[in-house]
């Protein structure tokens, strides 16, 4: 984690005594994480040799081939698509390459499945041990056939001797269900791109004929024998993540009248087992449980960011370019506003599921965890057992979208079985998964623009307030008495140049970084899909389309002018043509009727990739609802090995872009969260969702990026922007809900 | 305490406290994976089955309240479909679930047991529903991939199918 590490980091009160002399830190992050190591593999203990071409590759006597993958599918399509790079190296089509379940100690660690870098990360080392095996297999073909491998071509995994009839030999025949025992060597020659057939294709998934048949086995499926149900207790949703929660009394006796059922307790972890699933529910519903839940949570949403403010913050200047104070004195016009971003939930649609089954000196955990390995981790500290001992099997649960409670649901179970010597289910009920999720973080900001006569940008300067990701899963507080701690600031958790201002040609530009102490009245944090970067996108495309508005340009075109770099300006204008942008100056043609359209453009991106999108908006202005009408959305991420999936990843962005803006925000009392379903927790309907059009844009000379965190951060700057085009008001909070948007008219 | 139901056309008897949600004795006794756990509070419609023809969410109607009625899940759709059509045989999908595969509508596909559940009790009543028929019908039925596109999309695809040819 080394090299996410801020530049400069120094204490708030030095920073306010240094009165404007800003210690600078120039470090431009790497637009490739630099986090991982090459090739996307990890080398530990109780972990296949991520050198050895057998830990990736088997190949089968039917000629048929099962690929090794350290990521898990999510929905995304990850397991399909890497098998397409496999197929392609491999000269085997798609019926003849499968994916083996992922599971600790038999699929290499590649790091847990995020950032949306399966393809980025985990693509090269499949590439590169697929082009191993092959050239394995045609030495092999060669001794064989007798012919030099020059002569030999491959197509469906039969290996020919060119210009000669007859003389082939299957991968099957050559080596069926041995070892290769040869190391992954990462230098076998790769095809050219140009030559692709299968990668830049879209085929379709492999999972999706089952689960719409009903075949599909999700996590919550899964049963064992002899297994009992659990359930968790704890109050309806958390309180302050430092806090953890205090049982005061537990009475046994309130359940006595449910069949089987039981109290497993350890520490201040309380859970309940029977044999039957529906006494386990009632059972933790009718359990009398009396907490100790302090008052320490901000007493409104408002207060919690005055709360942020007013912390005493890390503060790091990561970014000081150029004469910021003077080119701002000097600019034509200039934009300086604050934007509130709210704790938003991952809210998996299946609440999070393990089972668990531990013996005395060894477990198995089956869970939809994003990262198997870091699982194991966190289960053998609540268990006190060797992580060589832990087995942790991969089930697919509902999409998570960052990290959600799969490691808590873990160790939950993990625990329970331990206690009770039996292995254990446990489905986390909806108000455990919306209570007691850990939320993407909220985020404040200050945020300055300037441009000049002509519209060129001069000056920028961003300032945010945010706490870090926790580490300290619910579990582990309660059962292992660990107490709440923060991770180091992540790159995708803190401010980068990447993340705020990049995207632009910015000859004056500060960026400040204020990092609050999250151990002191907040939540629980883990990143949430694109962290940081739509919050960061909702303020800063505002200010920069109010710059447009100052300097009496269309915000298409004032960006386009302004864009950092080719790849930014072919998706900017690819956005704009599909969305057929006919340019004009923002809020120009304001309508006094009830119901009142807007567009906005916007642009967005998270660590790597390209995110350009357009939303077209109704505003009632009596009842105050915003519909999202029509969103086009367009990333380019370098190579694309499916452009189907990479066009359902936009689609749902755009969708969840308009549910995130318009509907979601976690609420809270003084001692605990309070939306705890989707009824205190709405998300975007099928009657709410706008039509979307989704743009690839192909680069596939250059490296695969992400393609799930771009263009969400973009949609929603765009649905704000197209709100101020349809009303001529800003909204600088979000969600953008009707009374929000009422009282904003109203002051107007 | 044995209650008797019809799942799937396949009469069963069922030994279970008579509260019991329906969810949890498809899930655990019968161990079928069609309807699944997403709230057990009627919000969100992965649980989705049909009684009677009619789509009611499992995990809060009581076994009880059950007894003597049929019920088919995700699982017995294309049997479902066939005794709607009078068809000689089922075939293997409904059309809409083939609509799905066809449209690759899905993302985690958790909450499609209920789409296709909702879709095709709307699609047996209007067999040709516009878009914002669907869009209402629809409406219940939450998708947190925020697939509702490309769920409209495939529902307009079968409703073609079943139409056929239109």
């Amino acid at each position: 984690m080394s090299s996410e590490s801020p530049a400069t980091t120094f204490p708030r009160r030095d920073f306010l005594k240094a009165g404007g002399a800003l210690l600078v830190g120039l470090t431009f992050a790497p637009r490739v994480d630099a986090q991982q190591p090459p090739g996307g593999a990890i080398a530990g203990p109780f972990t296949p040799d991520p050198e050895q071409l057998d830990t990736w590759i088997a190949i089968h006597g039917d000629n048929t081939a099962t690929i090794f993958l350290g990521y898990v599918e999510l929905g995304q399509g990850n397991s399909t698509a890497l098998l397409q790079i496999a197929a392609e190296e491999l000269d085997l089509d798609m019926s003849q390459v499968s994916a083996a379940r992922v599971e600790t100690g038999k699929s290499p660690n590649q790091g847990g499945t995020n950032a949306s870098a399966s393809i980025n990360r985990g693509g090269p080392r499949i590439r590169l041990a697929a082009a191993d095996a092959r050239q394995a297999l045609l030495s092999r073909a060669s001794e064989r056939l007798g012919a030099p491998v020059e002569r030999l071509t491959v197509s469906r995994g039969v290996v020919s001797v060119a210009g000669t009839a007859g003389q082939s030999v299957t991968y099957g025949a050559l080596i069926g269900d041995r070892r290769f025992d040869v190391p992954y060597t990462g230098k076998a020659p790769i095809k050219d791109y140009r030559d692709h057939k299968v990668v830049g294709a879209s085929v379709p998934r492999n999972d999706i004929p089952a689960k719409a048949s009903g075949k599909y086995v999700y996590m919550q499926h899964v049963h064992v024998p002899g297994m009992l149900h659990g359930r968790v207790v704890r109050p309806r949703g958390q309180g302050a993540y430092g806090d953890g929660a205090r049982v005061q009394n537990v009475d046994a006796d309130s359940i006595r009248d449910i069949p089987g059922a039981r109290v497993v307790r350890r520490r201040d972890f309380v859970g309940v087992v029977a044999s039957e699933e529906w006494n386990a529910v009632r059972a933790a519903q009718q359990l009398r449980v009396t907490w100790d839940q302090p008052e320490s949570l901000p007493a409104s949403p408002a207060a919690l960011f005055e709360r942020m403010r007013a912390a005493k913050t890390i503060d790091s200047v990561v970014m000081d370019r150029g004469g910021v104070d003077a080119a701002f004195a000097a600019a034509r016009h200039v934009v300086s506003h604050r934007f509130d971003s709210p704790y938003q939930i991952h809210a998996g649609f299946g609440p999070n599921c393990a089972i668990a089954d531990v013996k005395a000196d060894s477990a198995v955990v089956m869970c939809s965890t994003q990262g198997p390995y870091a699982t194991r981790a966190k289960i053998a500290d609540v268990l006190q057992m060797p992580e060589g001992n832990i087995t942790v099997r991969y089930y697919e649960g509902s999409g998570t979208f960052g990290r959600s409670c799969y490691d808590d649901v873990a160790q939950a179970a993990a625990v329970m079985s331990q206690e009770t010597g039996a292995p254990v289910r446990v489905q986390f009920m909806r108000w455990d998964e919306h209570g007691w999720d850990n939320f993407g973080p909220a985020h404040t900001a200050d945020v300055k623009i300037a441009a000049n006569a002509d519209g060129k940008l001069v000056a920028y300067e961003y300032h945010g307030w945010q706490h870090t990701w926790s580490v300290t899963e619910t579990t582990a507080q309660l059962a292992a008495g660990r107490s709440a701690s923060e991770g180091q600031d992540g790159r995708a958790q803190s401010l980068t140049p990447t993340n705020t201002g990049e995207m632009y040609a910015l000859p004056n530009w500060r960026i400040v970084n204020h990092r609050v102490p999250g151990l002191q009245g907040y939540f629980k944090g883990a990143p949430l899909r694109s962290p940081l970067d739509l919050a960061i996108s909702f303020g800063a495309e505002q200010v920069v389309d109010e710059l447009a508005y100052l300097a009496d340009m269309d915000p298409y075109l004032f960006r386009r002018q302004n864009m950092n770099g080719d790849r930014w300006l072919a998706v900017l204008n690819a956005a704009a043509e599909a969305a057929n942008w006919s340019p004009r100056k923002a809020a120009a043609a304001l309508s006094k009727s009830r119901v009142v359209r807007g567009r906005g453009i916007a642009v967005g991106t998270h660590l790597s990739s390209y995110g350009v999108a357009v939303a077209e908006i109704e505003v009632d202005r009596n009842t105050g609802v915003i519909v999202a009408k029509r969103m086009f959305g367009a990333i380019e991420a370098g190579q694309i090995v499916n452009p189907g999936f990479v066009e359902n990843q936009i689609s749902g962005m755009l969708v969840q872009a308009a549910s995130r803006m318009l509907k979601e925000e976690v609420t809270f009392s003084r001692t605990n969260v309070t939306s705890v379903d989707w009824v205190s927790y709405p998300i975007l309907r099928c009657s709410e969702a706008p039509e979307v059009f989704p743009v690839v844009v192909k680069r596939q000379d250059q490296p695969s990026t992400g393609v799930g965190e771009e263009v969400i951060a973009a949609a929603a700057a765009a649905i704000a922007n197209a709100f101020f085009d349809a009303t001529g008001v800003r909204l600088r909070e979000h969600p953008m809900t009707p009374s929000r948007v009422i009282s904003a008219l109203r002051r107007a | 305490m044995a209650t008797t139901l019809t799942v799937n056309q396949r009469v069963q008897n069922i030994d279970a406290a008579a509260d019991t949600p329906l969810l949890y004795i498809l899930s655990n006794n019968l161990e079928l994976q069609g309807p699944r756990f997403g709230c057990g509070l009627a919000q969100c419609g992965s649980c989705s089955v049909l009684v009677d023809g009619v789509e009611t969410r499992s995990c809060v109607t009581p076994l009880s309240a059950v007894a003597g009625k049929s019920v088919t899940t995700l699982e017995g759709l294309p049997a479902w479909y066939a005794q709607q059509k009078k068809l000689s045989s089922a075939p293997e999908l409904h059309p809409l679930q083939q609509a799905v595969i066809d449209e690759q509508a899905m993302q985690c596909g958790y909450c499609y047991n209920g789409q296709i559940i909702k879709g095709a009790e709307l699609l047996s009543k209007s067999p040709q529903p516009t878009v914002e028929q669907i869009r209402t019908a629809m409406n219940g039925h939450l998708c947190r991939c925020a697939t509702y596109p490309r769920m409209i999309k495939a529902i307009q695809r079968a409703s073609r199918a079943m139409g056929g040819g239109r």
